[in-house]
């Protein structure tokens, strides 16, 4: 297999889980936005429907340097848990010395797996203290970047700069370029 | 771009000039991207009252000589079943998409291939057949739309693109073709233009003398062979050595790619059979197979349709186990494995 | 004057004939408001246990799991047709639909100006939110003109998508509805009046003096956009004027 910018030969696959309104399927929209913008294979597959009313969200992404056949995975290699619903459900499926982000924040239990490298990051408080609430998907993914090692910093801000342009909104792609530097460099 | 706006898209390119649409999950985003898209390059959009409507407005439109389109999913497209009766009935042109999801009813949302016999064995009345055209992926989404407009116009047929609620919702990198020009496409002299300086044209599916109506569906009928000589297409992976074989078409076909890749790192001679064209249906290359392995596995988010057709290709010569998830749930590679290992061991 | 939602549920008590089960509908939303009157009408008729529901495709699909009365879903449209064919074989149940714009005046059409020219005893219960709620906010045949919806991206046209049907108006033409109204949420006095107009409509069915329709405008704060404040104004100020409200039949 080839490898990745950072050495990585492998494939990864990530669930972001969380409300409704938490944002995490544009943040999966973004990784996978990011990885095609770098060469890699990707598919992002989102939960769709009612669901997203208010309820729980998802989406799965893969990036890989092979095509990829199942865009539906068992076992995600890193899993993004925004909230305690997201965690309870997802916890388990997680592979084995893969990655579980927990927003500490929101969620105050700990994980109960030992095979697994475990992230508390309070990404609701550092995007507070950045003053906007809403960009906690952005400092959760800033840290679920670096912890991978899958995609740089500078490829993910200038994919978000270039997502978000068309909604002529600077102040939403400083706050976001701001929460993605905060997460990255919160591990 | 979701998989609805790649095939949206894909219809523009193809020379697509007419769009009628319903709302409905799974497949809104058709609509939405064609009410966005389609009257920048001069075509027709109509958010229609009803399937019903929409499909008798591309029985207009098709017959007036234009690439027409309508989308829905699965309980729109039962109500689109007399249109494309009748489009067939009429030797009409038409592209219908399918973004199937769970029933029979209202069902759900979420993504099913329950539509498998509706589509493929005339789900309206009459003797018609339907090219059915089932993409695995978003890349072939694109291909297989910009082909359903093709064959349309060559045998003067509806074609459905059937797809299914998780092709149309996610996302992957994809290449877009280069636009078919309308204007370039061949005529088609039989279309309602104006009787100026010629006989009158008429469309209609209504013979009424059954001596008419037999020479008719006799003639239709050739067609229809002459598309099940030309246009079976289906994609093998890993099949030259391999012991067990899966059948599986659309998303699982996807799903059962990542099997094979697990299968064989255990070392299970595994290979795929990929239908894409599901009228007309790959019994022969099946047939071929199927005294070179043990056993074939269909796998399809259904209680079994599919696997009706692998049964008539393979008869005896193979077993035949069936695996499949009903109301909207979707095997994972996993599920997949553990009932090849079942069959193999 | 803008009203607060929460406020506005607590003139009622809980009904009885409400279950438990939590409504799915968005916060805010006038689908919640509209299901307790009816619930606390059928409990002021005492006919909960002859009450049939007969719910659409869209937000209030599973309306049924919300009444204690019996509940049927029907295919998206064609509610009027099964609550003719109930009504028809049980003359003695209280039946009625409860149909969003896009199921009774789009794809139900033909279905919903039938049983109305029949004059089936029914009472039919149509909320006129100007949208499809629950595909995510495409054009209705209700939308306003110049109203954005994700299915006509620049406000609707009228050149291509037509004018706004005012169904009230329409099966008002027809000789054998009884009862013919539409009403609105937007402050106190509109939910008493709504409330009184939806009793009426149970009352003319009770009676057997035919066919009854309360058109109700109401919102849909998620797919407009609006917070429920913002969406009280905007009916207040703009729906209404291509809606007006009052009775259109009202016979003895
Ligand atoms: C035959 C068919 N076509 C389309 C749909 C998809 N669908 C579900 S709800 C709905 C419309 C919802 O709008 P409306 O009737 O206005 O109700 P609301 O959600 O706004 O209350 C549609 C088109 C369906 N279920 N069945
Ligand atoms: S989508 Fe609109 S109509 Fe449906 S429940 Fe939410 S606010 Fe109400
Ligand atoms: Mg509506």
């Amino acid at each position: 297999m080839a490898t990745l910018w950072t050495g990585i030969s492998m494939e990864e696959s990530f669930v972001f889980a969380g409300f409704g309104g938490q944002g995490v399927i544009l943040t999966g929209k973004l990784l996978a936005q990011a990885g095609a913008d770098y060469g890699l294979q990707v598919t992002w597959l989102p939960s769709y429907g009612p669901e997203m009313r208010g309820g729980t969200a998802n989406c799965t992404v893969i990036l890989s340097n092979e095509p990829i056949g199942s865009p539906v995975v068992d076992n995600p290699t890193a899993l993004v848990a925004m909230n305690l619903p997201s965690l309870d459900r997802f916890e388990k499926t997680v592979a084995k010395a893969g990655t579980i982000l927990i927003n500490s924040s929101l969620v105050a239990r700990p994980t109960e797996r030992d095979d697994v490298r475990v992230l508390n990051v309070p990404a609701n408080d550092i995007a507070v203290s950045l003053g906007n609430s809403q960009a906690a998907n952005m400092v959760a993914l800033g840290a679920i970047i670096k912890a991978t090692g899958i995609i740089s910093l500078e490829l993910i801000k200038s994919t978000m700069v270039r997502m978000l342009s068309h909604k002529d909104s600077a102040n939403l792609i400083a706050v976001n370029q701001q929460a993605l530097e905060a997460g990255y460099s919160a591990l | 771009m979701t998989g609805n706006e790649a095939m949206a898209e894909a219809a523009i390119r193809a020379g697509c000039r007419a769009y009628f649409g319903y709302p409905i999950t799974p497949q809104n985003e058709i609509l939405e991207y064609m009410a966005g898209h389609i009257p920048a390059v001069g075509g027709a959009f109509i958010q229609a009252e009803s399937e019903i409507a929409a499909i008798n407005m591309c029985y207009g439109a098709s017959a007036a000589g234009v690439r027409t389109m309508t989308s829905s999913s699965s309980p729109g497209i039962s109500l689109k079943m007399e249109g494309i009766s009748y489009l067939a009935g009429a030797d009409l042109p038409c592209v219908i998409i399918n973004v199937a999801r769970g029933g029979p009813g209202l069902g759900n949302i979420a993504p099913a291939q329950g539509d498998y016999f509706q589509a493929t064995k005339g789900g309206g009345h009459g003797d018609y057949r339907m090219i059915v055209l089932g993409p695995a992926t978003i890349a072939e989404a694109i291909e297989l739309v910009m082909l359903a407009f093709d064959l349309a116009d060559k045998y003067r047929v509806p074609v459905m693109v059937l797809s299914d609620g998780m092709l149309g919702q996610m996302m992957e990198p994809i290449m877009l073709p280069e636009p078919v020009d309308p204007t370039l496409l061949p005529a088609k002299p039989w279309a309602l233009s104006g009787a100026r300086g010629r006989d009158p044209n008429v469309v209609t599916s209504y013979f009424i003398d059954p001596g008419d109506l037999n020479r008719i569906n006799t003639q239709r009928q050739s067609r229809y062979h002459q598309i099940e000589e030309n246009e079976i297409r289906y994609r093998e992976t890993e099949t030259s050595d391999a012991t067990i074989i899966i059948v599986a078409y659309g998303a699982v076909a996807r799903i059962a790619r990542t099997v094979v890749v697990m299968a064989r790192s255990q070392g299970i001679k595994l290979g795929l059979v990929q239908p894409i064209t599901l009228w007309p249906f790959p019994y022969a290359p099946l047939r071929a197979l199927s005294s070179q392995v043990n056993t074939i596995l269909t796998v399809e988010m259904s209680a079994g349709q599919m696997v009706e057709d692998v049964r008539l290709a393979v008869a005896d010569r193979a077993k035949t186990p069936f695996y499949g998830e009903l109301g909207g749930l979707v095997p994972t590679p996993k599920d997949i494995l553990r009932e090849v290992k079942r069959n193999v061991s | 004057m803008s009203v607060n939602m929460d406020n506005m549920v607590k003139v009622f008590e809980r009904p009885r004939s409400l279950t438990d089960a939590q409504f799915s509908y968005c916060p805010g939303c006038h689908h919640g408001l509209v299901t307790r009157i009816i619930a606390h009408t059928i409990d002021e008729l005492g006919i909960q246990d002859r009450a049939v529901v007969v719910t659409p495709v869209g937000c209030s699909v599973i309306m049924y799991e919300w009444f204690r009365c019996d509940g049927i879903q029907a295919a998206h449209g064609r509610a009027c047709a099964v609550a003719t064919g109930i009504k028809r074989v049980n003359p003695n149940l209280i039946v009625f639909t409860y149909q969003g714009d896009g199921d009774l005046a789009a794809i139900g059409t033909a279905e919903s100006i039938h049983a109305a020219n029949r004059g089936e005893n029914i009472t039919v219960v149509f909320i006129n939110n100007q949208i499809y709620g629950m595909t995510g906010g495409q054009m209705a045949p209700t939308t306003v003109v110049g109203q954005r919806t994700t299915s006509c991206p620049n406000g609707r046209n009228a050149q291509i998508a037509g004018y706004p049907i005012r169904f009230a108006e329409v099966i008002a033409q027809l000789d054998a509805p009884v009862y013919v109204t539409r009403q609105a949420l937007y402050d106190q006095k509109r939910i008493m009046a709504a409330s009184r107009a939806i009793k009426k409509a149970f009352q003319c069915q009770v009676e057997g003096r035919g066919y009854s329709l309360v058109e109700i405008l109401t919102n849909c704060p998620t797919n407009w956009r609006m917070s429920p404040v913002e969406a009280n104004s905007h009916l207040m100020n703009e729906v209404i004027r291509t809606f007006p409200l009052g009775d259109f039949v009202d016979r003895d």
